[in-house]
């Protein structure tokens, strides 16, 4: 059972006239099937965090463990999602989903059969053979999911895969990927910074705050997507009371949050 | 309870933005765009008057036959060219010497240019040995260079192609060079997260992306090898497009003079078209993601 194991990371960047402290003593572990989400305004590190994880960017103290091994750069055991898609557009939808497999040599037929497979789980397997210009922005974000999960990563980085999406793709994305994340059980982690958003699809939901960037709140076991997915009801969900109660309770803590000691 | 204000049908047809004329048309956009619509119907039509006037200042005797001849008379050269029945070499032999020196001049430049642009994005040391030759001799009229070259390689062929290539290089080294740039960092982050290693990542993310500016580099490279075709050949040369028109120019057969720049200047725009056309089908994704 893969685990990710964060201890006492710390990220700072050389600024002029000295370092900026980016992340400071973070601790998360997760587990198959956790949906963690960051929350936080801009500049709270939830973005550094992520590439440290991805491997993009080296901890300037501190680990990143998985499955005990240290994270020492970017690999197939840790898909990411990008704001931007980032798909390569010279591939159709099947090949950019297949790019990993043909990197790593797998056959075609059986890196055919994969690819639309992961692409079922989005729901666009009969766009298989487009291109991926064609398609809509929550399309091909959908795209970038299934091109993460097509190598089987142990945890699956996304990085405000819904940001630049408008609120009803937003919404539609969302139930496709809690579905997507209920069939594969992978691990999640997933920025944010819309919290009803936050609330919806995650297990645990972390509270980041800038200056310096660190967790500050956390919220284990948050029922909601759990609650969706025996339903499917989302309305239900978003406008049940518990559900209001705790957007509020978050809500107040991003914007009255006691100012912060360096 | 929140007061929820709906519209009534009377304040929602005050709100409303129907003119007071119904006769306005439908358009997409109320304002102008810049630059928007066909431009095809306006060229066919400027190209048609340039005909036209040079049609009328020729038979009004507004200007010598010497100094511009009717497009009848150009014509006339054409299609004697043509059939091989004027005082010369008929127009084909021209036309396939002056082809033949511009592709093997302009495949030269691409198979050694597009390799050296590559280098010059992915090492500094490459970009440190190429960059200044490439920038010190890019912009040297070919004609300054020319003398020097006939002094060293003589009057054959290779001193034409080496002129076109030098013509064809230098634009297609930097469109490779700055193509290598085209590559998000998004999308090199995620091949390097789906497992990539460094040349993977050049292969499948870098070398893709930078097609489309490569392709603008081979336009700018065979439009600037046709460009240096006349200077070429007028070097001892005795076939060629170029030469062609060189030649009548010394006889003041401003006729031939007048056919061979058309027929060069067409050549080129089918260059141009062909080369557009290679572009939609090997990147349709160009400008569009």
């Amino acid at each position: 059972m893969p685990t990710l194991d964060i201890r006492d990371l710390a990220v700072n960047y050389a600024v002029k006239g000295g370092t900026l402290q980016a992340l400071t003593s973070v601790n998360l572990t997760m587990h198959d099937g956790d949906f963690v989400v960051a929350l936080g305004a801009s500049g709270c590190g939830k973005t550094t965090l992520l590439n440290c994880i991805a491997g993009f960017l080296p901890p300037s103290t501190g680990e990143v463990l998985i499955d005990d091994r240290p994270v020492t750069g970017p690999g197939a055991d840790r898909g990411v999602v990008f704001q931007k898609h980032a798909l390569m557009p010279w591939l159709s939808v099947q090949d950019n989903v297949a790019l990993g497999l043909r990197m790593r040599g797998v056959p075609r037929a059986q890196r055919r059969r994969v690819a639309l497979d992961k692409l079922a789980l989005v729901g666009l397997e009969q766009y298989a053979e487009r291109a991926v210009y064609e398609l809509s922005g929550g399309m091909q974000q959908r795209v970038g999911i299934a091109r993460a999960l097509a190598n089987d990563p142990a945890v699956l980085l996304m990085d405000e895969p819904m940001g630049a999406l408008d609120a009803f793709t937003r919404e539609q994305l969302q139930e496709i990927l809690l579905d997507a994340w209920a069939k594969t059980n992978k691990m999640v982690f997933f920025i944010t910074h819309s919290v009803e958003e936050a609330l919806f699809i995650a297990t645990r939901l972390i509270v980041m705050s800038p200056s310096p960037g660190r967790i500050t709140n956390v919220y284990d076991n948050v029922p909601f997507s759990r609650e969706f997915l025996s339903h499917h009801d989302a309305r239900r969900v978003k406008s049940g009371p518990e559900f209001i109660r705790l957007r509020e309770e978050v809500l107040a803590l991003i914007h009255h949050r006691e100012p912060a000691h360096a | 309870m929140p007061d929820v204000t709906r519209p009534t049908p009377s304040s929602a047809a005050a709100a409303g933005t129907t003119p007071a004329s119904g006769d306005v048309s439908l358009k997409t956009s109320r304002f102008k765009v810049p630059g928007e619509g066909s431009s095809l119907g306006i060229s066919v039509a400027t190209v048609v008057a340039m005909v036209l006037v040079w049609f009328a200042v020729t038979r009004l005797g507004l200007i010598k036959p010497l100094f511009l001849p009717g497009p009848e008379a150009v014509w006339q050269q054409f299609f004697e060219y043509l059939t091989g029945t004027a005082n010369d070499k008929p127009l084909w032999q021209h036309f396939v010497a002056s082809i033949l020196r511009v592709a093997v001049a302009f495949w030269a430049a691409f198979l050694t240019a597009v390799p050296v642009g590559i280098a010059m994005g992915m090492s500094r040391v490459a970009r440190g040995i190429f960059d200044p030759p490439i920038e010190f001799y890019r912009p040297l009229p070919p004609l300054a260079y020319l003398p020097l070259i006939i002094i060293w390689f003589g009057i054959d062929e290779l001193p034409k192609v080496l002129l076109i290539y030098l013509a064809c290089f230098a634009p297609l080294a930097l469109a490779a060079r700055s193509g290598m740039k085209s590559a998000t960092h998004e999308q090199i982050n995620a091949a390097y997260s789906m497992g990539a290693n460094y040349g993977q990542v050049i292969r499948h993310v870098i070398l893709p992306s930078a097609l489309p500016e490569i392709l603008v580099g081979m336009r700018i490279a065979i439009g600037f090898g046709w460009t240096t075709l006349v200077a070429a050949e007028m070097v001892a040369a005795n076939v060629g497009l170029g030469q062609m028109v060189l030649n009548a120019s010394n006889f003041l057969r401003t006729d031939i003079v007048i056919m061979g720049i058309v027929v060069i200047g067409v050549v080129a725009y089918l260059f141009d078209m062909f080369m557009r056309w290679v572009e939609r089908k090997l990147v349709p994704w160009k400008g569009r993601i």
